[in-house]
Formats: structure tokens, C-alpha cells, sequence
């Protein structure tokens, strides 16, 4: 069959494995847009610097302490999310009661601050981060060779945005936090400490963010720039999945991810911008965007 | 031992809610100009008066739930004026709020379990299905299927299981038909008995006649008169004035 449309299987199979891997960023990064989006109704455009910053702390982690990628996985998400938690007890707690876009610009300047105390310290060239010994190598799959690392990505990551779409979807932990997302005041009002769960929300999107970069670390070395060339994609995800459905931001993502891998297969000259014309169609047909609901 | 040994320190009529001088401001718009009333344990009081008069701005003042507000609130003899609301509620107090406020994106089994208990003795679940048998047959629906009836018996049924002492209740029978505000009624003595306080805000002061014991009519942000439920019958064409029926 691939012989008769003249792609190569492997070629096809490669790229559909891209395709996973970008859907898998995209995913985890666009979940985490999303819930903090719910809570805290503030677009987190700092989402793609803290994403970076994720994937140094796991650099400086082994080069001045020694620490590898397994303890960086758990590390980087914790020291970076308490950051998160720090910038919203200080900065975010003040625009809850404004419009989205103050929230937006402080992001925004954030991201730059932050990638730019970076670009001082590193230039934009990458550091490289090697694949940990066991997951280096790949596996013969007959029509391919799939790489461990790869796969190891794909697989986490899933696991990863199930879970926590598990915990929000089907908890008690994960009802508390969609009655604060729906109707903050009641929610408090009934004993729930609101301002805890918002700081621990922002920490989580963001160790979600921090994590990815990790898992980034090996794949596509770790630079300065690497979130800020990542959000653009991410929002465009995220407008075309639409603000505020969890299981929305986990199909698109993914899914995004391997329309952009297979268009490079059939019509490589789009695959940079297949992502903005999907939702340049979707923002026609249904502004607001596949999985979200429409604002009154 | 004998008991008298162990007297309670506080009087015997020390109101469990009292309110004084209270003021409330949304924004610029002030809305509470100094309301004053208490509730003693195990009382059922209402506040009646018109459309806008403030009533519901009370209850929520109470919950701290109004952006800004002075005076005293005190409740079991704590100050609460600086409180924040969900340390409000973790004293003992639970609203009902006049929307009734089920959530959209949780079932009625989530919305029935969502407010944490604050202190023992609340009602078991159990004891909740008994009041409302509706409940128990639509655990699974999304809370916002359920019909007006059903979402005002699970926002009632919701605040009995936290254990609260005193209960906000903002017009629980509007909009309802006459057999659900029956076995309403029927709840609030249900309540009493079990020894509950109930705030209740009314427009309906015939429901409110037949299960309160005191009323306080509010109008502009304040307590313009008061009366005991036994003389309501003499009184009823200044009432009607008062809300304008
Ligand atoms: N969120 C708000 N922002 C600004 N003004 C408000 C707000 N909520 C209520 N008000 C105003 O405060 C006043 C009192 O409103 P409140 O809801 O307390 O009245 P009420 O006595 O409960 O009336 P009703 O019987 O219609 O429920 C009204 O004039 C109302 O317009
Ligand atoms: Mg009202």
C-alpha cells in the first residue's frame, strides 16, 4: 500500500512517532494551560519559559549536583512549581478580579524576563542532555525502529494527562476544583480554602509544564529559547481544542501532533503550518474551538 | 460531682448570631446601612422584606462573601467582621444561596458531598435521602438536570452534612410548587426538632409564619420593625405594606 503511494514505510512510521512525540508535548502543555486557565481564568503565557526552565533545572541539576534524569523528573517539576507558587501568591493573586488580558501581558512579560535572564547566562545556543542508560538504544518493530526514549516519552506522557484527567474528572479532589473553576465564592463559601487550591492549581500546570521540559531535555537539547519557539504552537492548540475541556486539550494535542507529523509526509512544505490553518478553519466554524463551550 | 459545678460560663440567651451596626458595600453602591438583629440556638428567624431591600446582601455579609463590609458579626461570641469565608463556614455556619448554586459540571452525588464537614453532628447521608427520597434515585444525573424542586432539595440537603449549627437559608421556596414548598416546611421543623438555627429569608411571609418564630422586616439595608410570629395576625396589613403585597 505505502509502495503504491510511493512513501516509504519507514519513512511513514517516522514520522507518525514525531508526530506522537510534538502531540505529546503539546498535550501535556496545553492540559496544563487549561486547567490553570479554569481556576484562575489567566492565560499562562509564562507556560513555554517555565517549560524551559523545567528542562534547566534538570541540566543544572546533574551538572552541580550530580543528579540524573530520574530524580530531575521528579526534582525540576517540584523546585520549578514552587515557583509557580511563589509567582502567584505574589503577582497572579492581584488580576483575578480583571480582565484576561492583564493577566496575559504579566505572563507575557514574565516569559521574557525569565528567557531573557536565561539568553544573558546561556546565549541561544542549546546545552545537550543525554538519553538516560536505560532508555537509550531501540527496539526492532519489524516495520520500523522505534527508539526507547521515544516511546518512553509517548507512554509517560499519556499516562501522565489520563492521570490527571482521572483525578479531575472522577475524585472528590477533582470536584472540589471544578466547583471553585465554576463558582469560586460558594465554593470557599462552604469551608473549601480557595486561595490554597489556586496557588497549589498554578504550581501543578506548571510542574506539568517543568516535567515536559524534562522529557524535552534529551530530545531537543536545552535552550533558552526552547518554549518560547513551543508556545506559539501551544496556543494555537489550545484555541482550536478550546479553553477549558481536559479531555479537549489531551485529544487535540495529540492529535495536532500527528496531523503536523503526516502532513510532512505527504506535503512537507506545510507541515510548519498545517497547525495555523487547522485553526484558522476551526476559529471559522466553531470560535470556540472544538471541545470548549461558548462565553456568553 | 454535683453538675451545677460545671455551669455554662456564657447567659443561658446569649444569641448564637448576633449582628450589629453591620454595613455592606458592593463597589461604590453601599447596600447594608448598619442592619442590626441576632438569632438565639435553636431559633428559626426570617428577614422579609422587598425586592432589593438587602436581605440576601445580609446572608452573604454573614458568609463573607461581599467585598467589603464593617460592624460586628459575632457568632457563638466570635467576632467574625475580618474572617475570611471559608473560615466562616468551618465555625458552623452553611448558606443556601437564593440560586440555589448546584454546579453545573458536578453529579448530584458530587454537589451533595462537596462541602467539607466542619464539625460532627451533621446529618448522615442517609438521613438526607430520608428528607428528600428524590435525591437518592438521581444520584448520577449532572446536578443541573434535576428539576427547580430537586436542585433547592440537594442545595438544602448539601449544607446538613457539614455539621453547621446554623443554616442561611435564601428564600428556599421561590419559584416552587406548592407541594414542594410543603415538604419544605415540613424540613425546616424536621430541623428544628433536630436543633438546627435557621436564618431564613422569605418574600413569602405566609411560609414564613408557619415555620418561624420571630421576623425582622428589612428595608434600604436595615431593620425597619420586628415581630413575634404569635403576633403577625394583628399586624398583617402593616406587613403587607411593608413589602409592598
Ligand atoms: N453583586 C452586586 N453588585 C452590585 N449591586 C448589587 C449586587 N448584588 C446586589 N446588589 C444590589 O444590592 C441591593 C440589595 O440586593 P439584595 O440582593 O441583597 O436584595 P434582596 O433583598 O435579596 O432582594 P430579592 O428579594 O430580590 O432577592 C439591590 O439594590 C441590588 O441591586
Ligand atoms: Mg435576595
Amino acid at each position: 500500500m505505502f509502495e503504491l503511494i510511493g512513501i516509504p514505510p519507514q519513512a511513514f512510521f517516522g514520522q507518525l512517532l514525531i508526530g506522537l512525540i510534538n502531540g505529546a508535548f503539546y498535550a501535556m502543555l496545553s492540559l496544563g494551560l487549561a486547567v490553570i486557565f479554569g481556576l484562575l481564568n489567566i492565560i499562562n503565557f509564562a507556560h513555554g519559559a517555565l517549560y524551559m526552565m523545567g528542562a534547566f533545572v534538570a541540566w543544572f541539576l546533574l551538572q552541580y549536583f550530580g543528579l540524573g534524569y530520574w530524580p530531575a523528573l521528579i526534582l525540576s517539576p517540584i523546585i520549578v512549581g514552587a515557583f509557580g507558587a511563589v509567582i502567584e501568591r505574589t503577582l497572579l493573586r492581584r488580576l483575578y478580579h480583571l480582565d484576561h488580558l492583564y493577566g496575559l501581558l504579566l505572563t507575557f512579560g514574565l516569559a521574557l524576563m525569565i528567557q531573557g535572564v536565561f539568553r544573558y547566562y546561556f546565549g541561544s545556543s542549546g546545552q545537550p542532555y543525554t538519553i538516560p542508560p536505560l532508555l537509550q538504544g531501540g527496539v526492532h518493530l519489524g516495520f520500523m525502529v522505534l527508539p526507547i526514549y521515544r516511546g518512553w516519552v509517548v507512554a509517560v506522557s499519556l499516562l501522565v494527562c489520563l492521570a490527571t484527567w482521572f483525578i479531575i474528572e472522577r475524585t472528590r479532589l477533582g470536584a472540589t476544583l471544578r466547583a471553585a473553576t465554576e463558582n469560586r465564592a460558594l465554593t470557599q463559601a462552604f469551608g473549601i480554602n480557595v486561595p490554597r487550591m489556586i496557588t497549589l492549581t498554578y504550581a501543578f500546570g506548571v510542574g506539568l509544564a517543568a516535567f515536559s521540559g524534562v522529557l524535552a531535555a534529551p530530545i531537543f537539547q536545552v535552550s533558552p529559547l526552547m518554549g518560547a519557539d513551543l508556545i506559539i504552537i501551544i496556543f494555537a492548540v489550545v484555541v482550536i481544542g478550546g479553553m477549558g475541556s481536559i479531555m479537549g486539550s489531551i485529544l487535540t494535542g495529540f492529535a495536532l501532533g500527528v496531523v503536523e507529523g503526516l502532513t510532512k509526509v505527504f506535503y512537507p512544505e506545510a507541515s510548519n503550518t498545517v497547525i495555523f490553518v487547522v485553526m484558522a478553519i476551526v476559529l471559522l466554524i466553531k470560535p470556540a474551538g472544538l471541545f470548549g463551550r461558548a462565553h456568553a | 460531682m454535683p453538675e451545677a459545678a460545671f455551669a455554662r460560663t456564657e447567659p443561658a440567651d446569649q444569641p448564637m448570631l448576633a449582628v450589629e451596626d453591620l454595613h455592606a458595600w458592593y463597589g461604590e453602591s453601599h447596600i447594608l446601612h448598619g442592619i442590626s438583629f441576632h438569632i438565639a440556638p435553636g431559633e428559626v428567624v426570617t428577614l422579609l422584606g422587598r425586592n432589593g431591600a438587602g436581605k440576601t446582601t445580609t446572608l452573604k455579609a454573614i458568609m463573607g462573601m461581599v467585598p467589603r463590609r464593617r460592624g460586628s458579626i459575632r457568632f457563638e461570641g466570635e467576632e467574625m467582621i475580618q474572617t475570611r469565608s471559608d473560615r466562616i463556614a468551618r465555625r458552623g455556619l452553611a448558606f443556601c444561596p437564593e440560586e440555589r448554586g448546584i454546579f453545573a459540571s458536578l453529579s448530584v452525588e458530587e454537589n451533595l458531598l462537596l462541602p467539607p464537614a466542619v464539625r460532627p453532628g451533621g446529618l448522615s447521608v442517609e438521613a438526607i435521602f430520608e428528607l428528600f427520597p428524590n435525591l437518592k434515585e438521581r444520584l448520577r444525573s449532572q446536578g443541573t438536570k434535576l428539576s427547580g424542586g430537586e436542585q433547592q432539595m440537594l442545595a438544602i440537603g448539601r449544607i446538613l452534612r457539614t455539621g453547621a449549627r446554623l443554616l442561611l437559608l435564601d428564600e428556599p421556596t421561590e419559584g416552587l410548587a406548592p407541594v414542594i414548598v410543603q415538604q419544605i416546611g415540613r424540613t425546616i421543623e424536621r430541623l428544628k426538632i433536630e436543633g438546627f438555627t435557621i436564618l431564613l429569608v422569605e418574600q413569602n411571609f405566609r411560609f414564613a409564619s408557619t415555620v418561624a418564630e420571630r421576623h425582622y422586616v428589612v428595608e434600604h439595608g436595615r431593620v425597619i420593625d420586628q415581630f413575634q410570629n404569635r403576633d403577625l395576625p394583628a399586624n398583617i396589613a402593616k406587613i403587607q405594606e411593608y413589602l409592598g403585597v
